[in-house]
């Protein structure tokens, strides 16, 4: 078939895509963009955040936003690209405001903000505790006000395409159909979210498999900082829901099994609202010190939000009394939330400079997929929505500027690229090959390696374990056998495609982390446990080769704000 | 943790294989705490990896994941095999759709609909970012919140002989987001949306069978929605005709 | 200017719907009942017209059309319109709640409250009808 070309291709229709496909075509009233997204964008991921989205709006200031989001990061971000957030999320929230975000009201008509963790005042905006899911649909409900965007629902990347050193556009599979064509375009962006399923134990949907972040690292891009993984220290066990830290900027308490408040011991000033890395490694410590309860799926503290009564509850947390009254049988209103730490987020990612360009000539990325730096070694809650927008707008800008002074790439070649590509998956999927391994095999082996190398704390040892592992993984990966070998809707090959990209991003991520010798934010090794500015205030990059990855590293940008001891 | 074991008759339909959708049985064992969408990836990763449906966020908010659970419509990542045990259980596609493979159905007809009634926040004159927000009273934010909670799931389309027997019935969803965007007080894009909303594939389609409501599971209330805009709607028709005057 | 979209095909099958999808289920099968409730009132209410226009023809044709109504048949027929009457009545008012915002001041009234108070209203007014007529 004839896929049309397009001046911007987005890739994801998460916060960040719809928010750099409206930034996109706003930008220039001739251009076309089109968003390719592997679920209809609703379903996004972005969909499933609950508590709130920081900006500076109120009685604040965004130097202390700043500062404050510098010092969660255990001052690995980067400070030029911090400063320009703080700044730009003030008007994004507006913005969304203005297309219909329902953001809860104070009662005199302004927009809400509650405290959150790390943030050393109230700055975080809310729609209840679904603010995820509003802030989605508002952007998804407003991009189909323009004619210019044309939509690939259920359409999944394969493979980003280059021509002459630039990207030129993607191979992407026609679920509903089954069909590989290649999708023209001047420049890409890349907006496809986090990697959470590399480990079982998740927040993560089942399509956060870090799809944009493979494509650009077998594209010859960097992947940056990938060693640090967000662990929230309030999932619900066994699924792994989150309880979202809402749960306690509303006044909740987090409670051992002796009855106390424990993290008085850890974060004693900000208490349960600490940043999430200590949070989580106060939970390892209490369960070291068998403070901790023993549940079917492992050991669990309680999360108290009784005291905070059943109309407050409902008007702010009706999404948590919802899931936990669902899935554990436990209504908040009346007894505590089991919850233990739960990986959540990623912060490394796709490295880009603060217009989200990255290395690779047309190629952007934005969101959780990407990696500025503002979140360094640990992302402040609520810094995430705000991020999707503000990159997702300057990724959408950016994008529009460098496509018009390009030309579209020859049909000719790209449809040679779409064979290749077409070629390629059918030879190592399609076609039956007595192969021995199932994707779901793998994909479990590979969570079960994640979790023993990169859990909450972390030694030598363990991570060259998972490295080994990985690398033979990475073997049977090519021994792989779907049992589909049709073409409509086979979420099997696509499966099959995602558990590669896993794997790519877990060996990088595994390597990040073994090489970076020290402590900061959440990444934590028992064998190196101060952080060291003096070797390791840079970021990583990881590269991949055939021998495996080949990691470098970048200094920090530092502005304002020298680093410090982080106390809480 | 003790576990059963149930059988689930689960639909497949193969295009390239079959004309018609067939049923296929499974047997399995299940832990007390798995829901219907736990079953079916049980199946799919261990069983038999062609079984095919959609689903994403296991937490009940992305919408994917609704599917026909003994003859209702459900989100499978909320319905619990234990509510269900002994008996058997029937997964089927979402009724109505069309089907494009086992328990996926076809949903781009929503879609269109969704664009048609105008889902975004209309004015004739924008206020500069940099006034700020639109002030809304937290009452004037009740007013329209239920009707924006809709994750698109299309369990209330599923639930609608209307909608069954006429496919272009705007349906359940869309109207309650139309009337989502029509309460809102920052809008002003009522007339827009009113010329779909009252067309003959609009509310007065509906004959009030309340299913949508029955099975929505955020609780979004679209037959509420949809017969507040039927009042609403005879009501301006009744001032114009009563005092043509009073509106221009 | 105007976006293409991406064209394609898939197909798709459509599933007959069985004429008897509304004996399935006690829901459906409910509101069919009452779809079919209009019939019987529609049906009652040209018999009705048909008296009225008798009436006007003089007392001699309207008696004896009173004689016929006396009959079994259709003493069954309006028993049976009666009870559908009856029900379709109670639906409509019972979701009077839900269609109907009443504000007094800030305060929304909860629907149950008008709903009671619409099916209270519709009592009260057959009460006040049966006794002007049989009295
Ligand atoms: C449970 C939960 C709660 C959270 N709560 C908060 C919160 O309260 N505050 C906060 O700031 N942050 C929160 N976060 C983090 C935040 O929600 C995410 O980081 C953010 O939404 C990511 O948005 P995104 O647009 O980058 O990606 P996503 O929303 O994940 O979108 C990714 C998109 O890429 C598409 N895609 C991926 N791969 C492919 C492919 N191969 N081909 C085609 N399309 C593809 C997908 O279809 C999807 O549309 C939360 C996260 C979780 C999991
Ligand atoms: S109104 Fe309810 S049932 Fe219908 S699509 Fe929306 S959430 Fe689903
Ligand atoms: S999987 Fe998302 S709603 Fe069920």
């Amino acid at each position: 078939m004839d896929v049309p070309k397009h001046d911007v291709l987005i890739v994801g229709g998460g916060g960040a895509g719809l928010r750099a496909a409206i930034a996109a075509v706003e930008a220039d009233e001739h251009i076309t963009v089109g968003v390719v997204s592997k679920v209809y964008p609703m379903r996004s991921h972005t969909v499933s955040a609950e508590g709130g989205t920081a900006a500076a709006v109120r009685e604040d200031n965004t130097d202390s936003h700043a500062y404050d989001t510098i010092k969660g990061s255990d001052f690995l971000a980067d400070q030029d690209a911090v400063e320009i957030f703080v700044k730009e999320s003030i008007d994004e929230v507006i913005q969304l405001e203005h297309w219909g975000c329902p953001w809860s009201r104070d009662p005199d008509g302004l927009m809400s903000v509650r405290t959150f963790g790390g943030m050393s005042v109230d700055r975080t905006l809310f729609c209840s505790d679904k603010t995820g899911f509003h802030m989605l649909h508002t952007l998804y409900q407003t991009a189909l006000k323009y004619d210019r965007i044309a939509w690939y629902d259920e359409w999944f990347v394969t493979s980003l395409l280059k021509d002459d050193g630039k990207i030129c556009g993607v191979t992407a599979l026609n679920v509903r159909s089954g069909a590989i064509d290649a999708i023209p375009a001047k420049a890409v962006i890349l907006c496809t979210g986090g990697a959470g399923k590399l480990f079982a134990f998740t927040t993560n949907a089942s399509i956060k498999t870090g799809d944009g972040m493979a494509l650009t690292y077998r594209a010859g891009g960097p992947l940056k900082d990938m060693e640090f993984v967000q662990y929230h220290p309030t999932g619900l066990p066994g699924t792994g829901i989150l309880i979202t830290e809402a749960s306690r900027s509303e006044g909740g308490h987090m409670i051992n099994r002796e009855g106390d408040r424990y993290l008085s011991a850890y974060t004693p000033e900000r208490m349960e609202l600490g940043p999430r890395d200590m949070l989580s490694r106060a939970f390892i410590q209490e369960m070291r010190a068998n403070r901790v309860f023993e549940g079917p799926y492992g050991e669990y503290v309680h999360l108290d939000i009784r005291h905070l009564g059943e109309e407050l509850i409902m008007e702010r947390l009706p999404f948590v009394r919802e899931l936990a009254t669902e899935y554990v049988g436990i209504d908040p209103v009346y007894e505590p939330i089991p919850v233990r730490p739960v990986v959540h987020y990623m912060m490394g990612g796709i490295h880009t400079d603060a217009n989200a360009k990255t290395p690779v000539d047309g190629l952007y990325a934005a969101g959780e997929a990407a990696c500025v730096s503002m979140n360094g070694a640990n992302r402040l809650g609520s810094n995430s929505l705000s991020e999707i927008i503000v990159f997702g707008a300057r990724s959408g800008k950016a994008a529009v500027e460098y496509a018009s002074e390009q030309e579209f790439p020859e049909a000719n070649t790209l449809s040679q690229m779409a064979q290749a590509e077409k070629k390629r998956i059918e030879e190592q999927f399609l076609k039956p090959r007595n192969g021995n391994e199932r994707v779901a095999t793998i994909r479990r082996d590979l969570q079960l390696a994640m979790e023993q190398g990169a859990g909450i704390y972390r030694t030598e040892e363990e991570m060259k374990t998972a490295c080994e592992a990985i690398r033979k993984l990475l073997k049977r990966y090519e021994q792989v056998e779907v049992d589909d070998k049709s073409s409509v809707f086979n979420t099997d090959l696509i499966a099959a495609l995602e558990l590669g990209y896993m794997l790519d991003v877990a060996e990088a991520l595994a390597h990040s982390a073994l090489l970076r010798e020290e402590s900061r934010g959440s990444h934590a090794r028992e064998d190196f446990t101060t952080r060291d500015d003096e070797r390791f205030l840079q970021h990583s990059l990881a590269y991949q080769t055939p021998e495996g990855p080949r990691i470098e590293y970048l200094p920090v940008s530092i502005t304002r704000w020298q680093p410090e001891e982080r106390k809480y | 943790m003790s576990a059963k074991k149930i059988t689930m008759r689960v639909t497949r339909y193969r295009p390239e294989q079959e004309d018609a959708p067939t049923e296929q049985a499974y047997e399995l064992e299940f832990p007390d705490d798995w829901v219907v969408l736990d079953a079916l990836n049980y199946i799919k990763d261990d069983v038999d990896g062609t079984l095919t449906f959609r689903w994403s966020c296991r937490m009940g908010i992305c919408g994917s994941c609704g599917m026909m659970v003994n003859g209702e419509p459900k989100l499978t990542c909320a319905a619990f095999l234990r509510d269900y045990y002994p008996a058997e259980i029937r997964v089927e596609p979402l009724q109505y759709f069309p089907i494009i493979r086992d328990l996926v159905i076809d949903m781009t007809d929503f879609l269109h609909k969704l664009k048609a009634i105008t889902p975004w926040i209309v004015r004739d004159e924008e206020k500069p970012l940099a006034e700020g927000e639109y002030l809304q009273t937290p009452a004037q934010l009740a007013d329209y919140k239920q009707f924006s909670m809709c994750i698109n799931c299309m369990l209330c389309y599923s639930a609608c002989p209307v909608y069954g027997h006429e496919p272009e019935f705007i349906g359940p969803a869309a109207i309650a987001l139309a009337h989502r965007y029509n309460l809102d007080s920052r809008d002003e894009g009522q007339e827009a949306r009113q010329q779909v909303i009252a067309s003959s594939e609009g509310i007065w389609d509906c004959t009030l069978v309340g299913e949508c409501t029955e099975v929505c599971p955020k609780r979004v209330d679209p037959a509420m929605a949809i017969q507040r805009t039927k009042v609403a709607t005879t009501t301006e028709w009744a001032k114009s005709m009563l005092m043509p005057w009073g509106k221009q | 200017m105007k976006q293409p979209e991406p064209e394609y095909t898939y197909p798709t099958y459509h599933r007959p719907i069985p004429a008897t999808w509304w004996l399935r289920d006690r829901k459906y099968f409910l509101f069919m009942m009452r779809e079919l409730s209009s019939f019987f009132i529609a049906v009652f209410l040209l018999i009705y017209l048909y008296g009225l226009s008798l009436l006007s023809k003089g007392q001699a044709a309207y008696g004896q059309f009173q004689e016929t109504l006396r009959s079994g048949g259709f003493t069954l027929f309006f028993v049976v319109a009666f009870i559908f009457a009856v029900y379709h009545s109670w639906t409509w008012w019972s979701i009077m709640g839900k269609v109907q915002v009443v504000r007094l001041g800030d305060h929304k009234v909860p629907e149950r409250v008008i709903t009671a108070v619409a099916l209270a209203g519709w009592v009260v007014a057959s009460a006040v009808v049966l006794f002007v007529f049989t009295r």
